[in-house]
């Protein structure tokens, strides 16, 4: 499915975000990234959900270099991931209905996508989605008005709608409750196997990833530094991941979510 | 520079070639300087407001205000310059955010060249596929807002005749220029994340501009169009003395005439009818903005 050759990513003010990772992902493949933050795992989703373009190496989607697509073929190829972020990213002011049926912007029309906005296109879409994730009561409610499960939650049925062959979730459980992030974890796992999708998490909690997920990844530094199956993981190899990572943790973690924001990101664009 | 230099981080780049001290010193010098030649160039001089004829004058034109003119005639008369004022300054308003809106989106940056992430470098066609329509957007903005209202009523007036259509007009192009500006900023003002996902999820620019860019906003765009109106319906009087009709064409007539008045009259309904209006986009203004 996916197969990442040597890729680098040097932003434009100098900072390596990541540094020659070599990577395949199978289809149907469930994969957790786990690392300290400032690894440059966010920045690795950008590049597999096709936002950013790698400085050198190559992306293979299917076999197919990324870089050579069209726009109008790297829409599509972006239509067939589906990203979910820590920060849900919705629009507040809109309707749970309208943030759900965004997932379809991909393939619809200008015209149905406007048409929509006045009178919801495929209601029961929506709703048959909205129950899958737990809250088919919520259709109509204004999205800022729900609590931040709920709206990971809404974040989820996004991309359901958007039925995507591949599943990124970046750190999608970092801003809810411990005891909602192993139902929200289990739901992604059990929706992906369901539909046969691919799934690849980053994941804060290595509790969670070494529960939940068949193949574990560690980033340190822009680098692969382990790839093994979870009962291989053991406590010597976490401690070299995350080591040096103590209190200061906390701090980095704002600072990645500055990043986007200030601009130091640079997305590929059509 | 220098060691002595070093030791002002805090003034930031300016900091770094001039000490803060000097730095305020020759502000303050150029603000006086810049002063006293405004007060020279703009021939200010207060001793004339009080010579005789000034007086005279003055008095003639407060004293003719006394009674206003109340009589029911009048008062009829004036029904339908009110309603052409207001009438001019909604369609105005309406011809200005269709003006606006467009332009307004075609000059917002990370909708048209430099992305939403804020990327820089696409080939050099892409670029300039994006920038052009973006500099063209901008500097039509530009123009038609740098033009005051009056003068635009002005053109209007010899381009259609004189009435309440130059006016609409002259509101359209002059307010949409500032709409437009306003609107830009405001859509690159907001939070760029959302946008991100659904850039991610292969939709459209358009897709981008509907689902992400105005709903987020919305309440900032009606809000400033709002003020813009309650603009539009001053500015409307004003137009009127250009002979683009509504209530500032009739106090042009008073004025002319040594009615003043009814002049006094016409302003009391001015304010009136802006105060009313203010009171009616505030309460829009609430409603919305939540």
């Amino acid at each position: 499915m996916f197969e990442l050759e040597n890729i680098r990513k040097v932003f434009g003010d100098g900072t390596v975000a990541v540094e020659g990772i070599s990577l395949a992902i199978g289809r149907g493949e469930h994969v957790a990234f786990i690392g300290p933050s400032g690894a440059g795992k966010t920045t690795l989703f950008r590049l597999l959900n096709l936002t950013l373009r790698p400085t050198s190496g190559i992306i293979r989607l299917d076999g197919l270099d990324v870089t050579s697509l069209s726009d109008a073929q790297l829409r599509d190829a972006r239509r067939r991931i589906g990203t979910i972020y820590q920060q849900h990213n919705l629009v507040g002011r809109l309707r749970v209905v309208h943030n759900v049926l965004a997932g379809n912007l991909g393939r619809w029309s200008t015209m149905t996508a406007v048409a929509s906005l006045v009178s919801p296109r495929d209601v029961e879409g929506a709703q048959r989605v909205l129950t899958q994730v737990g809250i088919p009561e919520k259709l109509y409610a204004r999205t800022d008005g729900l609590s931040g499960g709920q709206q990971q939650r809404v974040a989820i049925a996004r991309v359901l709608v958007q039925d995507p062959d591949i599943i990124l979730a970046d750190e999608p459980v970092s801003s809810v409750d411990p005891s909602l992030a192993a139902s929200i974890v289990a739901l992604l796992r059990d929706l992906s196997a369901e539909s046969r999708k691919t799934l690849v998490m980053n994941l804060h909690s290595v509790d969670l990833a070494l529960a939940h997920f068949p193949r574990i990844v560690g980033i340190q530094e822009g680098r692969v530094l382990f790839d093994l199956a979870p009962d291989k993981v053991g406590a010597e190899l976490l401690s070299t991941l995350y080591a040096g990572h103590g209190k200061e943790e906390i701090q980095r973690e704002r600072f990645d979510e500055i990043l986007p924001v200030s601009g130091v990101c640079r997305p590929l664009r059509p | 520079m220098s060691d002595s230099t070093r030791s002002f981080p805090s003034a930031g780049s300016v900091g770094r070639f001039v000490p803060r001290s000097y730095f305020g010193v020759t502000f303050a010098l150029l603000f006086l300087l810049t002063l006293g030649g405004s007060l020279r160039v703009a021939q200010v001089d207060p001793r004339l407001l009080f010579e005789r004829e000034s007086l005279a004058n003055l008095a003639r034109f407060v004293g003719g205000m006394f009674p206003p003119e109340l009589s029911w005639s009048f008062l009829s008369l004036m029904a339908r310059p009110v309603l052409e004022t207001i009438q001019i300054s909604v369609t105005g308003t309406l011809v200005a955010v269709l003006i606006g809106l467009p332009l307004g989106l075609l000059a917002t940056g990370s909708l048209t060249w430099s992305g939403i992430l804020h990327e820089q470098r696409p080939a050099a066609g892409r670029w300039l596929l994006g920038f052009v329509p973006y500099a063209l957007a901008r500097a039509l903005l530009s123009v038609f807002r740098s033009i005051p209202e009056f003068v635009w009523a002005f053109m209007f007036v010899r381009a259609v005749g004189l009435g309440p259509f130059p006016g609409v007009l002259a509101i359209g192009v002059a307010y949409g220029g500032m709409l437009g500006k306003v609107y830009s900023e405001i859509l690159e003002g907001v939070n760029s994340q959302p946008l991100e996902a659904l850039h991610a999820s292969g939709a459209g620019k358009l897709g981008i501009a509907l689902y992400g860019l105005l709903p987020q906003a919305l309440p900032n765009v009606i809000s400033y169009t709002l003020y813009r109106w309650e603009c539009a319906i001053r500015a409307s009087a004003i137009l009127g003395f250009v002979g683009a009709g509504g209530l500032g064409q009739q106090v042009e007539l008073s004025m002319r005439m040594f009615q003043f008045n009814e002049v006094v009259t016409i302003l009391g309904l001015l304010f009136l009818l802006v105060a009313g209006v203010d009171f009616v986009s505030g309460r829009i203004r609430a409603r919305v903005v939540r």
